[in-house]
């Protein structure tokens, strides 16, 4: 049996869940509402993140493209992500939603741009 | 030089930007120009490369630049004008902009009707005071945002944050991902002004320490930071507390302890200021003291979401642009007070004789749980709204019937 603290982010409520692993059955004490106990379930058992960062641009007007990873990926795939952007560079021009690199670290999602970068 | 426009909107960030938008399409005939002093629109969006915008105004989660830059896109399909790297000097009450740049130099701008919509700076060592020696290494979490994410420069390795508002718990987790080491963040209250999902998603996901009740006593180190003392204080008094220093080795101290509207423009027009939002006082269209300026977004009080700077900002813009074409409208005005834990409100007076809805925003002085909040004019109750939990991090806001002001409306707790 394993029993977890931790705060509800779903609301400005933030609840102090205590979510309990037994076994297949998980059970999350401390929420005032449904989506609480999704929430506490979802951490408990697969916590997933967006990762934001930047990449290197080469030939652009700005030293930096800003990227994210478009769906959420595993939160302990995150160190990997971010190791797979800091070596990765994107030559410009680049716009929002070009794939920087697909399938980053294998963590299951694209890393995509978020800002526009002109070539010069 | 000297030119004529109907709108011009001082900022291009995101209240400037949706106030354009709104401008245009309020009166698709008015000249509209937009006055920016960085070099490209986009405001301090540009720096937010993180997510969590744009959930109420898109209905789905963006980064700063992606939400900025629909917002680019959408002003680019249009006529609107764009002067960047473009400094506003001055705004006079009979609306004339000085304004300079490379290109044109000094530049007169006669206009219509005037948006500001200059943002806030942050607050720096020098507004709190810290003792200590003065080295190097002490920033703005925004300051230190813009270096890492724009500029691509790491302004330390052992960083202590002070101030637990969102830029300061973004900036922790950011630091933390480029590979520095966030020993702590020390936050004076006793809670934190930032949003639990930061919390969370910054701090406790990245194992780094939270300390309420706790602030920088001193900055220590010659040419460059070496430590800061970090000391309890009384919840009280805020005041340190004698023999709880702690010496923590650091390289880097970076502030996030607050945003100040960015108001001097504001200020020499002789615009009537609210004490409490360092901002303008404005009515329902966002229109300040002086007939045909408006004020949006965190030039008229600090927004902790950039959705509702985008909706007031919409307000203001189309306000401006009727205001232009159509002439002055409102000469009297019913004023909005704010009571019993509510801080401030925004508008803070209402036009006499409006109609249609207004969202009166404000914000608690502290939190509170299992209470509502009353809209009232006389013995009328305007508008109630009940809440589980308000606290003074989270901009809250009721909704009132114009139609129903028939003097004073005050906005209480009950």
């Amino acid at each position: 049996m394993e029993t977890r603290e931790m705060t509800c982010i779903i609301c400005p409520m933030g609840c102090a869940l205590r979510v309990t692993r037994d076994g297949d059955t998980i059970t999350v004490t401390g929420n005032t509402c449904k989506r609480g106990e999704k929430y506490g379930i979802q951490e408990m058992t697969m916590p997933m993140r967006t990762v934001t960062t930047s990449v290197t641009c080469r030939g652009g007007d700005r030293p930096l493209v800003s990227v994210k990873t478009k769906d959420q990926v595993p939160k302990e795939k995150i160190a990997e992500v971010l190791e797979a952007c800091r070596e990765a560079s994107v030559q410009a021009p680049v716009r929002v939603g070009d794939v920087i690199l697909a399938d980053a670290a294998g963590a299951g999602s694209d890393v995509v741009a978020t800002c526009n970068a002109d070539a010069v | 030089m000297s030119c004529m426009v109907d709108v011009a909107i001082v900022g291009g960030g995101p209240a400037g930007l949706a106030a354009a938008l709104a401008a245009k399409e309020a009166k698709p005939e008015a000249k509209v120009l937009v006055i920016e002093r960085d070099k490209k629109l986009g405001g301090i969006l540009r720096q937010c490369i993180h997510n969590g915008f744009g959930l109420h105004y898109f209905g789905e989660e963006l980064t700063g630049p992606e939400y900025a830059q629909r917002f680019i896109d959408r002003v680019e399909k249009t006529d609107i004008e764009v002067w960047t790297d473009t400094m506003v000097l001055d705004v006079s009450q009979k609306r004339e902009i000085t304004c300079v740049n490379t290109e044109l130099g000094l530049q007169k701008v006669e206009a219509g009707a005037v948006v500001l919509a200059m943002g806030c700076r942050e607050r720096t060592r020098g507004a709190l005071n810290i003792p200590g020696t003065r080295p190097a290494g002490v920033y703005t979490a925004g300051c230190a945002q813009r270096l890492v994410n724009m500029e691509g420069f790491m302004p330390g390795k052992e960083i202590v944050i002070l101030g637990s508002g969102d830029i300061g718990l973004i900036m922790a987790r950011r630091m933390t991902w480029e590979g520095a080491k966030v020993k702590l963040v020390a936050e004076i209250m006793p809670y934190s002004s930032g949003l639990n999902r930061n919390i969370v998603q910054c701090l406790v996901d990245n194992d780094i320490p939270l300390k309420f009740n706790h602030t920088v006593t001193a900055v220590n180190g010659r040419e460059r930071v070496e430590s800061v003392t970090v000391s309890e204080v009384d919840p009280a008094t805020r005041r340190p507390i004698p023999g709880t220093e702690e010496t923590i080795p650091c390289d880097t101290l970076l502030l996030s302890v607050g945003l100040i509207p960015e108001n001097e423009l504001s200020l020499a027009a002789g615009i009537q200021m609210d004490r409490v939002t360092s901002g303008a006082v404005v009515d329902e269209t966002r229109q300040t003291s002086v007939p045909g300026v408006f004020a949006c977004g965190n030039v008229l009080h600090v927004h902790d979401l950039v959705d509702n700077v985008s909706a007031e900002a919409t307000l203001a813009g189309a306000a401006a642009a009727r205001y232009a074409i159509d002439g002055p409208k409102a000469t009297e005005w019913y004023a909005v007070k704010a009571e019993n834990g509510v801080r401030y409100t925004a508008p803070q007076k209402l036009s006499k004789g409006a109609s249609g809805k207004a969202e009166l925003f404000f914000r608690v002085g502290n939190p509170v749980k299992n209470a509502a909040v009353e809209a009232r004019c006389g013995d009328k109750v305007l508008a109630r709204r009940k809440k589980n939990i308000m606290t003074p991090g989270e901009m809250e806001k009721i909704e009132i019937d114009l139609a129903e002001v028939q003097g004073e409306v005050v906005v209480t707790l009950v």
